[in-house]
């Protein structure tokens, strides 16, 4: 309720949520602000969802957001956007990247698909920034950077220095990928602004 | 004293604490949400010993035996870990510790992954040993550190509860003086007295251990993770652990008593505290284990609406019951119609399981399947739907046993992994062999323990610790308890996997299938072929769709059938383990180079 910025991460396993979570939170916690971050482990690597949470502010109690009290929904996929569109606050903003895995149950025949998802996407978030992520990424040389492009639009929503992100950045990932997420990061910064 | 402020979970805070309170032994078996904690403190392998255990029972003995030496220990597990453990920490406690132990139980209210959400803190009472509630990392490490100088001054093993939600939330710990306490030589002594529980000692053991809760009780009233926090005192309300922070989440104005150590409880706190309020709530996740006690003592508490006692909680949750007590309405919860009917995304078993192969089979055998705790656990899930039963680690076998003396007629299998079955196969396996029985029991293999993330264990032949090391094969155990058919096949090859079960299942005794394929994940070995379906050779008859893998996707509708469509492989998932290839009758899939 209170001045307490409450971000949701929602994906499918191996998008690398948590990693965008960790970069989050620190630097919110470089920023001198204090974080809670929380997540469901287990079932990431076997194609399930995965949702983390991130809640940043003066004093933050509860690691799990309120319902309906989402600021920013960050989702590396579709169809999980969908999903969680119910916990986003009225005034809350979904970035949304392009990129649709379907699932088993689809694609194997148990469940029908959705043959109207950009309708259902359109609606279901008035306030949106569609990030075709999958493709920045491949231009930058590494799939696997779609979670820090994302992260970087979303560094353009926030109030956070962006000296704190660099440094969380360079802190958060491998020691190798630190120059490749840095740039994914930029370019992400770019299409926020 | 400069800050010292890292970003942690719960589980590494804990690892954290252990270092700092000079924890030399550390045992443990993975099990969620408490794998990370022994992960986490094998990073300090330099100065802790850490090991996973072959099964928690073991665990709980081994560094039962470092405090018997002098050195503080740690061990961890999942709450159904602790029923495995229980036997030797029932009776520890009335032996007392001489090193400081610590044994932390992290439960999952909600069964996020667990078969069950019982509260363990009833095993602190019923155990009679202290009990600490972490509500945050900052308080994992604190009271991490705090257990090991109260096992040590009370002389009893100390429960750390973690859940979870504590477990896997990362919150800022400020570690301080991170240097490690170094807690003076303890040694050993021996001292039959105090060390062997026969009746004649045990009785004295018995009146001792309710001298020390005495001493309990009171450092209870004046622990610091106990405290009072100031409200309007309209109502007041008890809790702990997570709960503690969707209290303040939801009722910022209320009076709290934070209650962090719950064994013993510190009842002129708590009668202080209800005296001061209007109206008393206990507010805690799970089972009354508070309030229980509280009511038991003559305090008036309000009613708590059964409806909360099951699954875990959360700030929605509590915010319902604000609204009932206080008689507010809700904000009515935002519907967004474009979330309904969305396809469900369930864990699977991964494109090139090798479980697959045996699971198929199995059902092509009609055969009564018991199971156990595991990734093939998922096996139970449509399209294979192949198990009939699971209880807990290890008991497949037992199972498939009663089943056979019950006289159930047909075929009954056993089904356990590789790491399930040191865990606590042996003994149902050995049983088997010695009361008679003609169980088969099928052990697949794939060389690690997946589902909590791929640790090793004794067929694994590689430690905790880094270390290579003698690999204990599943076909030399079942040998050596006198299983004389034991059979090794390859999952993937499903022709094989079928006529090897058949022969097994029907045989007059007892057999042990082997069935051996390294987890994809685990093994990360580089895909070297994969498969494709030549879509004009595909009739769309969906014989392939019944291994139920992922990476098989339904294509376009089949220009001759429009009832029918075509399948295609995606080769992002696709790992070439071949196995539809078996089951195309039409020679449809055929192998390419990886893309």
């Amino acid at each position: 309720m209170s001045n307490i910025i409450n971000i949701a991460l929602v994906g499918v396993g191996g998008q690398g949520t948590l990693l965008a979570s960790q970069v989050i939170a620190r630097a919110a916690m470089l920023s001198g602000l204090d974080v809670k971050q929380s997540e469901v482990h287990g079932m990431a690597q076997r194609g399930g969802s995965v949702v983390s949470q991130v809640r940043i502010g003066k004093k933050v109690y509860s690691p799990l957001i309120p319902n309906g009290q989402t600021d920013f929904l960050l989702s590396f996929e579709q169809l999980e956007s969908l999903r969680y569109a119910d916990t986003l606050a009225e005034t809350g903003t979904a970035l949304i990247n392009r990129q649709l895995i379907m699932p088993v149950t689809v694609s194997s025949g148990q469940q029908p698909g959705l043959d109207d998802l950009d309708a259902r996407l359109d609606r279901a978030f008035p306030r949106k920034i569609l990030i075709d992520a999958l493709k920045l990424a491949e231009e930058l040389g590494n799939i696997r950077t779609v979670n820090m492009i994302m992260t970087g639009t979303l560094s353009t929503l926030l109030t956070l220095d962006e000296s704190s992100w660099r440094t969380a950045i360079q802190d958060c990932a491998p020691a190798r990928h630190v120059e490749v997420n840095q740039r994914a990061f930029t370019r992400g910064r770019e299409v926020g602004v | 004293m400069a800050e010292n402020i890292h970003f942690l979970s719960g589980n590494e805070a804990i690892a954290h604490g252990a270092f700092k309170a000079g924890c030399r032994v550390a045992a443990a078996y993975p099990g969620t949400p408490s794998t990370e904690i022994l992960q986490h403190v094998a990073k300090f392998k330099d100065q802790i010993y850490c090991e996973w255990s072959v099964n928690e029972k073991v665990a709980m003995e081994v560094v039962i035996g470092a405090s018997f030496a002098g050195a503080r220990a740690l061990t961890a597990m999942k709450h159904v870990g602790l029923n495995v453990a229980a036997d030797p920490l029932m009776t520890f406690a009335y032996i007392g510790t001489n090193g400081g132990l610590v044994i932390v139980t992290a439960d999952d209210p909600g069964m996020h992954s667990s078969q069950n959400e019982q509260d363990n803190r009833f095993f602190a009472r019923f155990a009679k040993v202290p009990l600490f509630e972490p509500s945050d990392s900052q308080e994992a490490y604190d009271m991490t550190v705090a257990a090991y100088e109260v096992s040590e001054r009370y002389g009893s093993p100390v429960m750390l509860r973690m859940t979870t939600r504590t477990s896997h939330s990362s919150t800022l710990v400020d570690l301080g003086d991170f240097t490690p306490q170094a807690p003076g030589e303890r040694g050993y002594v021996k001292d039959v007295a105090k060390n062997i529980p026969v009746p004649v000692f045990a009785r004295q053991m018995r009146v001792k251990l309710e001298e020390r809760l005495a001493l309990l009780r009171d450092y209870a009233e004046s622990c610091p993770f106990n405290r009072i926090e100031a409200g309007d005192g309209h109502f007041g309300i008890i809790t702990s652990g997570i709960t503690y922070q969707y209290v303040k989440e939801v009722f910022p104005e209320a009076s709290v008593l934070k209650l962090g150590f719950t064994n013993p409880l510190p009842k002129e706190l708590i009668r202080q505290f209800a005296a001061g309020v209007e109206r008393l709530y206990v507010v805690e996740e799970l089972e009354p284990f508070l309030e229980e006690q509280i009511r038991a003592m003559g305090i008036p508490v309000q009613e708590y609406p059964a409806s909360l006692r099951l699954g875990e909680l959360n700030p929605d949750r509590i915010a319902r019951l604000r609204a009932e007590i206080c008689g507010e309405t809700l904000p009515t919860p935002r519907t967004v119609p474009e979330s309904e009917g969305l396809p469900a995304r369930p864990p699977v078993l991964c494109a090139g399981c090798g479980h697959r192969g045996v699971f198929y089979a199995l059902n092509r055998l009609n055969a009564t399947v018991t199971g156990d705790i595991g990734c093939y656990s998922l096996g139970m899930f449509k399209p294979l739907y192949a198990m009939d039963t699971i209880v807990c680690m290890g008991a497949s076998i037992g199972n498939a046993f009663g089943f056979e003396k019950a006289g159930h007629q047909g075929r009954v299998a056993a089904v356990l992994g590789d790491s399930t079955f040191f865990h606590s196969g042996l003994t149902g396996l050995l049983n088997v062999v010695y009361n008679r029985g003609i169980t088969t029991v099928v052990v697949l293999d794939n060389r690690t323990t997946a589902m909590t993330g791929h640790q090793d264990h004794p067929g694994t032949g590689k430690t905790l610790m880094g270390e290579t090391t003698r690999e204990t094969t599943i076909e030399q155990a079942a040998r050596g308890l006198g299983v004389e058919r034991v059979r090794v096949i390859d999952p993937y090859d499903l022709e094989e996997t079928e006529r090897v079960l058949r022969e097994e299942l029907d045989a007059p005794e007892p057999s042990v299938v082997v069935a051996q394929r390294a987890c994809v994940i685990g093994a990360k070995m580089p895909v070297t072929r994969q498969f494709s379906i030549a879509q004009e050779a595909c009739t769309g008859c969906r014989a392939c769709l019944r291994l139920g893998c992922p990476a098989l996707e339904l294509a376009e509708t089949h220009p001759q059938h429009p009832n029918r469509r075509r399948v295609r492989i995606n080769p992002v998932l696709c790992t070439g383990c071949g196995m539809c290839v078996q089951l195309c009758k039409f020679s449809a899939i055929t192998e390419t180079r990886k893309t």
